[in-house]
């Protein structure tokens, strides 16, 4: 009989022993219309079982997504850019600077320039010349070794 | 991993993170936010995501995790004079007023159970989780929740049964 069967079952289920399947029927039966008057009190714990489960989770959940920035990207814009710059600058600065088409006149251009660049190089070194006064307020500094050679022998003793 | 991806791995088990939080927190905004945060984790960890062998098992013990810790919190900062639990409004079942009064009775009982009883009714009777998977939720022996399944059972249908036999609410 079926009421029988359910009684067994409902004993088990409050013992905690059926299984799923065994709750399932028990499910379907206090659900689906008709109830024994004597178990009747069973019927809303079940339709409040069934009920719960149609609840939905309906937020949207903002998921991110972390755009983790390729750093070769900016190697790679870097070493277009300096092509670019070479191109474009030889491109500029190494196409006129003209010559010369007699040699002599090369030649004495060439020395007058190199002239210059000797005679100013001269004026920039004279100018530092003024370090050489640095080393000999070093070299009368020596007498600070007379100072250590005293507190070697103090401490010696 | 894309987040369609991800989405399609959780969406079998949200609702029941949902409902496993609501019946801890009882409001639903609250449920909402702790579903949330429980889903926002699992997608910064998403590279991880594999290396879990059950990741439902996972998810609703790291829910349980969280509710409780906001239980907690809201127990410290003596909150509980001004109520943060709100009313459940749109119940579908408003058509049968004595149905409706018997089922939100259930309700009652379960929300006066210990935390434990309610989380393992939920788990067995609503979500039908078998005793393995409780156990492993819930970080307990298998008997152990048998045991506090039975008493929960027992509770609810002595609840009932008076309510029933005498009308008392």
């Amino acid at each position: 009989m079926v009421l029988d069967n359910i009684e067994k079952l409902l004993e088990k289920y409050e013992n905690g022993e059926t299984s799923l399947k065994e709750e399932q029927q028990l499910k379907h039966y206090f659900t689906q219309g008709t109830v024994a008057p004597h178990l009747e009190m069973y019927k809303p714990m079940f339709e409040y079982f069934l009920v719960n489960k149609q609840e939905r989770f309906t937020k949207d959940v903002p998921l991110k997504t972390k755009r983790n920035f390729n750093y070769k990207w900016i190697s790679v814009a870097a070493v277009a850019v300096l092509m670019l710059g070479f191109y474009f600058g030889t491109s500029i600065y190494g196409s006129d600077l003209g010559t010369y088409e007699d040699p002599q006149l090369a030649f004495n251009e060439f020395s007058k320039s190199m002239e210059m660049i000797s005679e100013k190089f001269n004026t920039g070194a004279s100018t530092v010349s003024y370090l050489n006064e640095v080393n000999k307020g070093t070299s009368t500094l020596g007498y600070l070794n007379e100072i250590e050679n005293a507190t070697s022998i103090i401490f010696k003793n | 991993m894309t987040q369609t991806e991800f989405l399609n791995i959780v969406l079998p088990f949200k609702d029941k993170v949902f409902r496993l939080a609501k019946r801890l927190l009882v409001s639903r905004e609250e449920a909402e936010d702790a579903t949330q945060e429980v889903l926002l984790k699992l997608w910064n960890n998403k590279l991880k995501i594999a290396e879990y062998k059950n990741l439902e098992a996972f998810s609703m013990t790291m829910t349980k995790n969280y509710c409780f810790d906001k239980l907690k919190s809201k127990q410290a900062q003596n909150l509980k004079i001004v109520h943060s639990n709100y009313e459940e409004k749109h119940t579908p079942l408003q058509k049968q007023v004595e149905f409706n009064d018997s089922v939100s009775w259930v309700a009652k009982i379960i929300a006066e159970l210990p935390e434990q009883q309610k989380m393992i009714i939920q788990l067995r009777d609503i979500e039908d989780y078998d005793f393995d998977e409780i156990s492993k939720m819930l970080d307990m022996s298998n008997t152990a929740v048998r045991v506090a399944l039975s008493r929960a059972r027992k509770t609810i249908r002595e609840k009932l049964t008076n309510t029933h036999n005498y009308g008392v609410r």
